[in-house]
């Protein structure tokens, strides 16, 4: 369901934003808001932190149109990008709200950073890998389905199931992988252009 | 499988990880990405050396054939054929020298079975031939070890629905950070917020969900009774598209009815498309306008019940299929953007509705009313939650029905539906009204002319007064309910009572 749009859509949006045109938010909110708030949600594991992300995300967007290049990848990778950043300043930003930081406190948060970025990596990994493979993945793995189970309720050779879950793993594993863009600066908000859309899935 | 202990390698220690954590809940799924990760970056460096441990795949699926009976895990499955110990462990070395081996195992079939294996989705055999070969085969248990990571991030989405109210929050926070310059106007405002809760619903339903039956209801004030059509999911959709169309129509858009008879003249080639009309996209720019659809100049029909039907039987695949969907919302983005540039002049076009015209900033707002209350028809025909508009959005439908009340009185007593207005006046003279309370966080009060729709009307001329609730006074005007069913309070004048009710009521349509 949650594909990339496509190149036109992607920068006919960011014209429209760009204009000022409001009515084109509404329509990014409405494609993407879902995304946001997941994957906020994913790294700050609180609903109304994930509501404040979700905010600051749209913010910046709308502030910012022109921080997305359609060369660089489909708005719905950069807008990802731009949430994790956000998000995980975020919780940054929570941590050090908490108190004094002991260098040993600083190293945990970064690790919780890492941990929950890459959670929210391969959630967005999932939600844009074709659907052929989610559907396969999600018949295994919460269904329970055998590989030839899903091949047959997916109407497709036994050897083509195995292509689709190998794939499928093989594209989610990359979220472990990749490094976490750098994020130079401590507010919730991103404000640079840097590590922009750097991770496509393919 | 898990039962018989006979999986060979690390099945044993590494079968609670392996069974527990998977599926069951999404924490742990989070926090073995973190591990994992470190699991990874361990695993790559001491491979080359040993055979690396591999954690065992999750429990694996049941393996009985009953395909779609729904899987626990507590049956012990009698694997049909008992994994016997693996024909021995293939010597995973050049595929071209696994001439012995079983054909279907060799190094090539096993890789393929990776994805499948951590997921627990192989046979036992295959399970038992892929463990084999990962104490052979480098690259591959390299490759296992990394998808069987993967396994562990996978996560149940969070289907968690956002607040509605979480969108114009954002959006207004945009607003005051940056002034647009093409700002939505409010009349569109009620049009977007409910066409956006609706999608919001459709977005998640499974394909099948398309098909779950749906009745429309509405009362015929005619006939004093209520009337169903019995539809679906995507039916409904096509509705809202359908009737949605003639403002569309009115600001110049495509009418969908004109490319559904195109595109069904395409697909039939039976001939009776029309001819000449407009076939573009139903999503095409305002500007390409269906020439001479302005104010009320429409090829197609203009009530809102046969725009329907032509509808449905033009194009029969949407009412089986969520196909309506992608057209309704466009056309709907379209409104929106359309609206947002019009000038006030296009805001006050006639959209004619049949017996009644509405000017578009009307329509639009009992277009929001409409998308409302369907949402709510398909919410409970898939058993799901729905609430009422933002409270300004509420009363403005309010305000609407209210405003359209005294134009239907006197269409029903041209009718011979009501009786005769008790004081002729002429127009600006006050005359008789009728106070019409509604309570609650939509609602407000509104004095309703009786005798002509042109009298000034002022408090002191109410001759009745009647109490209710706005969501009531929506379900009455959405024909849900009946007149005499409407839970109201009331007193004055019954004749004055029942001609608003009735009048009220007859508001509604298909």
């Amino acid at each position: 369901m949650a594909n990339d749009t496509p190149p036109h859509w992607d920068r006919k949006m960011q014209q429209r934003l760009a204009r000022g045109e409001a009515a084109a938010l509404g329509e990014l909110y409405d494609r993407f808001a879902s995304l946001v708030h997941s994957l906020s949600h994913r790294v700050l594991d609180d609903e109304s932190a994930a509501d404040r992300t979700t905010r600051d995300v749209f913010g910046y967007i709308w502030e910012n149109p022109q921080a997305y290049d359609p060369k660089s990848g489909p708005m719905r990778s950069w807008i990802a990008e731009v949430t994790q950043r956000t998000a995980a300043g975020r919780l940054r930003e929570q941590h050090r709200e908490e108190g004094p930081q002991s260098p040993g406190h600083h190293e945990r948060t970064e690790e919780k950073v890492r941990a929950a970025s890459t959670a929210a990596r391969a959630d967005y990994i999932v939600t844009s890998m074709p659907a052929s493979l989610r559907a396969a993945l999600e018949l295994t793995y919460f269904q329970r389905r055998d590989y030839r189970q899903a091949a047959r309720q997916l109407g497709v050779t036994d050897d083509e199931a195995r292509r689709r879950l190998r794939l499928g793993l093989q594209l989610l594993s990359s979220a472990s992988i990749r490094p976490l863009p750098s994020q130079p600066h401590g507010g919730g908000v991103p404000c640079e252009r840097a590590g922009r859309a750097r991770r496509r899935s393919r | 499988m898990r039962g018989p202990d006979e999986q060979g390698g690390g099945a044993g220690d590494g079968g609670a990880d392996g069974g527990a954590d998977c599926g069951s809940s999404p924490r742990d799924g989070s926090t073995d990405g973190g591990s994992g990760e470190g699991a990874a970056e361990g695993g790559t460096e001491g491979r080359a050396a040993q055979p690396p441990r591999i954690p065992p795949p999750r429990s694996p699926a049941d393996d009985s054939e009953g395909a779609a009976a729904p899987h626990g895990r507590s049956a012990a499955p009698e694997d049909r054929q008992p994994p016997a110990r693996p024909e021995p462990a293939p010597p995973a070395r050049e595929p071209v020298q696994l001439a012995g081996q079983p054909e279907q195992f060799d190094h090539r079939v096993l890789k393929s079975l990776l994805g499948a294996w951590a997921l627990s989705a192989c046979s036992p055999e295959e399970t038992a031939a892929v463990e084999g070969h990962l104490s052979e085969c480098g690259a591959c248990a390299d490759e296992a070890l990394r998808l069987r990571d993967a396994v562990a991030l996978l996560h149940p989405e969070d289907s968690l629905d956002l607040d509605p109210a979480l969108r114009s929050q954002v959006l207004r926070g945009c607003m005051v950070r940056r002034a647009p310059r093409v700002p939505v106007p409010e009349w569109a405002a009620p049009y977007d917020a409910e066409a956006s809760r609706l999608d919001a619903l459709l977005r998640d339903m499974a394909d099948e969900e398309w098909l779950t039956p749906v009745r429309l209801r509405w009362f015929d004030a005619r006939h004093r009774e209520k009337r169903e059509r019995d539809t679906t999911v995507a039916g409904v959709i096509a509705h809202l598209l359908a009737v949605d169309g003639l403002v569309a129509s009115a600001l110049g858009m495509p009418d969908p009815l004109d490319v559904a008879a195109a595109s069904g003249k395409d697909r039939t080639d039976d001939g009776s498309g029309r001819a000449g009309t407009p076939h573009g996209q139903p999503h095409g720019a305002a500007e390409t306008a269906a020439a001479g659809a302005r104010d009320g100049v429409f090829p197609q029909p203009v009530d809102p019940a046969e725009r329907t039907e032509q509808f449905w039987r033009a194009d029969c695949d949407v009412l089986r299929t969520p196909a309506a969907r992608r057209h309704w919302r466009e056309q709907g983005h379209a409104l929106l953007r359309t609206a947002s540039f019009a000038s006030d002049r296009t805001a006050g076009v006639r959209v004619p509705y049949g017996e009644f015209t509405l000017p578009v900033r009307d329509a639009l707002l009992e277009r929001a009313f409409e998308c409302w209350m369907h949402a709510e028809d398909i919410a409970t025909a898939i058993h799901y939650p729905y609430t009422a508009p933002q409270s300004t959005h509420l009363h403005h439908m309010v305000d609407l029905a209210a405003r359209m009340l005294p134009e239907t009185i006197a269409r029903r007593r041209r009718a011979g539906l009501s009786g005769p207005p008790r004081r002729l006046s002429a127009a600006g003279t006050p005359g008789r009204a009728l106070h019409l309370e509604v309570e609650g966080d939509g609602g407000g009060d509104w004095y309703i002319p009786l005798d002509s729709p042109a009298a000034a009307v002022r408090p002191g001329d109410a001759v009745a007064h009647v109490a209710l609730d706005d969501y009531e006074f929506c379900q009455l005007a959405a024909g849900h309910v009946a007149p005499a069913e409407a839970m109201a309070g009331w007193d004055g004048d019954r004749e004055a009572i029942e001609d608003v009710l009735f009048a009220t009521a007859s508001l509604s349509r298909m």
